[in-house]
């Protein structure tokens, strides 16, 4: 089945959206006012306007008041977008902290949103290149040459014709500098070598049509009218739920024994697998943070089902008179929903099952986390020693790291585990076993 | 025929009007309930310390560019797609290679692992999404299995599992986004909002789980109900095309990164943006972004070939790592969050 939009069908060839050649150019005109040019002496030849990669890095790091490595970061970006170029190493595009030259490139090879590198542009430019190497062009060149000049064949006296002529008196490592930018060599990262090409050009303002104005017109209504919630209300919220995972977060608390990434040892992993006999006191407590939590682990929800079965063996239990918050309810439906809970799918939270749902939430879930089912859990929950490897150690670790188990036999487990459970408890067959009774007969 | 004409005109300026005045008292309403800052709330709150996080692991072995990467749910193995048609599932914690399935299309965005662990979901180019159930025999062709379950008009921009590995959603270049059934290959639900590509999605984390956020080169994040087909919220504060959305751990505010270089954080209850996560010196979009487990933290990859790590709460910057030789094209937080994964245009992923 395939989705249908009401869109022109146009020929993909935008530019995705740069949104940051405006901030580079601001910068990169202050920093040609700012940074000083001068000769260099390159073996035994002189080279003119030539800025050396220490000052640019200087220069960034007083101007926007960043660190080294990030000046440094910022500096490749200036070569990989072409708006400086190496006059050693020309393709490796970064800027390094040392006494490497570079040079800042002419406007006219900036990189613009609007205007894409034309085709025939580069087919001119390879043709030069092939005439000045005397047909030796590098091996990306010699591909790209090849298929333009199949492509472009209609063309090709023109642009031979034009080789010829620029050949003479443009600016050689300006240019190549540009096309090692815009058509990159294999090893090359450049920052105009960029994703995919958009359907939609987005710099045109689209023509909003007369029924998008009126859904957009019914939804700002029905936005307005939306209940909301005070700002210190949410915001608080968020800032509690911080507070509660603090410690359950590995980035902000270490994690007990260790975390694996760090250690290379898994027994942090191993503990908290579904199947532990015992889980760890960590593992427990973030079960107490809210129902979803408790169920969603499900080690938790195999404690809670426990717990469940406890509460409603007895059926009388609840339809007490007087229970508060309680509805006529009985274990085999109690039973049903927590079925569902096992096989939660999107429809599993409908009508009554959601009631009993949201009565779990505000009542059972409470009454969990008070009963002996879970002090019991709490108190025999695994606190482990945190790991003290010696660099010894850890070299080791590093050399035997274990394949843990793959998880499509854990899945294979448990759904044999599944098929059993269900074989032993499968519902009675009232149409086979009248049948049966009457063959008897 | 002219005074026709006059009229539409007349009708389509006076709706133009009629959506100013509306998108202005929806932003009146919204500021009246905004009592107080989110830094404000924050500073009661104790500062982080200084981090150190180093590159644990580095996963080579794609040929071109990595476009995309999920986790699997036992926290080590991952699944990342790249640009020369390539799906690698690893073993991030021994960097082991454990399955690899070549595309018939280059240019795979989007790439999800199934909740059970059994499967990878992947599309790019070919404008479908298609499940791979993986095996353990090493030999066999995982391609021979493929099933072929979205189909859009456009490339596959994301796509992810709902929570199970029987639905998928997915996001497209067309501007929608769709709902299919695995098994089938049925459309479920198809989502219509969106002016322009669809780059991202989202789902959210609730027990209900029946929302998810989008965004798009529109420069609008949306919120979705999956049962309906409508768009709950919509949120219309960036600059720029949105990279990438994530729901907050608790579901209750999602995060954005977008190409104008900044992050926003959104808060669903109190329908705003609560907080900008922007400095100067940082001018590059935004590619992927993703919370840590207790949401206090916020990674985020950029174009410019760094990750910054944002504190949620206070609005800062604790944070800036350096190492990819490419933009950092993709972010994830494992699944109980020890570490999070970059992949980058350098052809590799760190952990």
């Amino acid at each position: 089945m395939t989705i249908r939009t009401a869109r022109p069908d146009r020929v993909q060839h935008f530019r995705p959206r740069m949104h940051c050649l405006k901030k580079l150019e601001a910068v990169v005109v202050e920093m040609q006012s700012g940074v000083k040019g001068s000769e260099q002496k390159l073996n035994v030849t002189t080279i003119p306007h030539v800025i050396i990669g220490k000052d640019i890095i200087a220069w960034i790091t007083n101007k926007m008041k960043t660190t080294t490595e990030e000046s440094e970061a910022f500096g490749t970006m200036l070569v990989a977008y072409g708006y400086i170029y190496p006059l050693q190493n020309h393709r490796k595009l970064v800027m390094c902290n040392d006494s490497s030259l570079y040079r800042f490139q002419t406007p006219y090879f900036w990189p613009t949103q609007k205007w894409v590198a034309e085709h025939s542009d580069y087919a001119i430019y390879l043709a030069k290149r092939n005439i000045r190497k005397k047909g030796m062009l590098e091996p990306y060149e010699q591909a790209h040459y090849n298929h333009l000049h199949e492509w472009l064949n209609h063309k090709w006296d023109f642009i031979v014709m034009q080789a010829t002529e620029q050949y003479k008196y443009v600016n050689h490592p300006t240019e190549r500098a540009y096309w090692i930018v815009n058509k990159p060599p294999r090893r090359t990262h450049s920052a105009m070598d960029s994703g995919l090409e958009l359907l939609i050009d987005p710099n045109s303002d689209e023509k909003i049509p007369f029924d998008v104005y009126r859904r957009m017109n019914l939804f700002y209504q029905q936005a307005i009218m939306r209940s909301k919630v005070k700002s210190s209300v949410s915001l608080g919220a968020l800032n509690k739920y911080v507070t509660t995972y603090k410690n359950h977060d590995p980035f902000l608390a270490p994690c007990l024994p260790s975390n694996p990434w760090l250690t290379d040892n898994d027994t942090y992993w191993t503990l908290n697998m579904r199947q532990v006999e015992v889980p760890t006191k960590m593992r427990v407590e973030r079960w107490s943070f809210s129902l979803f939590e408790l169920l969603s682990d499900l080690r938790g929800r195999d404690d809670f089902k426990i717990f469940l079965k406890k509460e409603f063996s007895g059926m009388g239990t609840f339809l007490a008179p007087g229970a508060p918050r309680w509805i006529n309810i009985d274990g085999r439906t109690m039973g049903l929903t927590v079925k569902g809970l096992d096989h939660p799918h999107r429809y599993v939270l409908e009508a009554a099952q959601t009631h009993v749902f949201l009565l779990m939430k505000k009542d059972t879930f409470f009454r969990y986390l008070k009963s002996p089912v879970y002090k019991e859990i709490e108190k025999k929950a695994l606190n482990p020693e945190p790991h003290n490897f010696s660099p010894a150690q850890l070299e080791q670790n590093a050399q035997n790291r274990s394949p843990g188990i793959h998880p499509l036999i854990l899945w294979q487990q448990d759904e044999a585990e599944k098929a059993k459970a269900a074989a032993a408890s499968a519902p009675v067959d009232v149409k086979a076993l009248m049948s049966k009774l009457d063959r008897k007969k | 025929m002219a005074t026709q004409e006059v009229q539409v005109n007349e009708t389509l300026v006076h709706l133009k009007t009629e959506s100013e005045t509306l998108k202005s008292k929806l932003e009146e309403e919204r500021a009246k309930l905004h009592d107080v800052e989110l830094h404000q709330v924050a500073e009661k709150v104790e500062g982080l310390g200084q981090f150190v996080m180093k590159t644990r692991r580095t996963l080579k072995g794609h040929g071109n560019k990595v476009l995309c990467m999920d986790w699997c749910k036992d926290k080590r193995r991952i699944v990342s797609s790249s640009q020369d048609g390539k799906v690698i599932v690893w073993d991030a914690f021994t960097t082991n290679k454990e399955h690899a399935v070549t595309m018939p299309c280059t240019w795979v965005m989007a790439c999800a692992y199934a909740p059970s662990g059994c499967a990878v979901a992947c599309g790019g180019l070919d404008n479908k999404c298609s499940v791979y159930p993986l095996s353990l025999d090493k030999n066999e062709n995982l391609a021979a299995k493929k099933k072929s379950v979205a189909m859009h008009t456009n490339y596959l921009s994301a796509c992810s599992f709902t929570n199970s590995d029987m639905q998928i959603l997915t996001s497209s270049g067309d501007g929608t986004c769709a709902l299919w059934d695995v098994e089938s290959g049925q459309l479920l639900q198809s989502f219509h909002g969106h002016a322009a590509d669809v780059l991202c999605l989202d789902l959210a984390p609730s027990e209900t789980g029946n929302t998810f956020v989008s965004g798009g080169c529109d420069k609008k994040a949306n919120v979705w109900d999956m049962r309906s087909g409508q768009c709950i919220q919509s949120f219309e504060t960036h600059e720029s095309d949105i990279n990438s959305v994530r729901y907050y751990p608790s579901g209750d505010a999602f995060a954005s990164g977008s190409d104008d270089a900044t992050c926003r954080l959104y808060d669903l209850r109190a329908d705003r943006e609560v907080a900008i996560y922007s400095k100067e010196s940082i001018i590059f979009g935004v590619s992927s972004v993703d919370f840590s487990l207790s949401g206090r933290l916020l990674f985020a990859g950029y174009n410019d070939y760094t990750i910054n790590v944002w504190d949620v709460l206070k609005g800062t910057r604790v944070s800036i790592l350096f190492g990819h030789e490419n933009r950092v094209s993709t972010l994830r937080v494992s699944p109980d969050g020890t570490s999070f994964c970059t992949g980058s245009w350098d052809h590799t992923l760190r952990v």
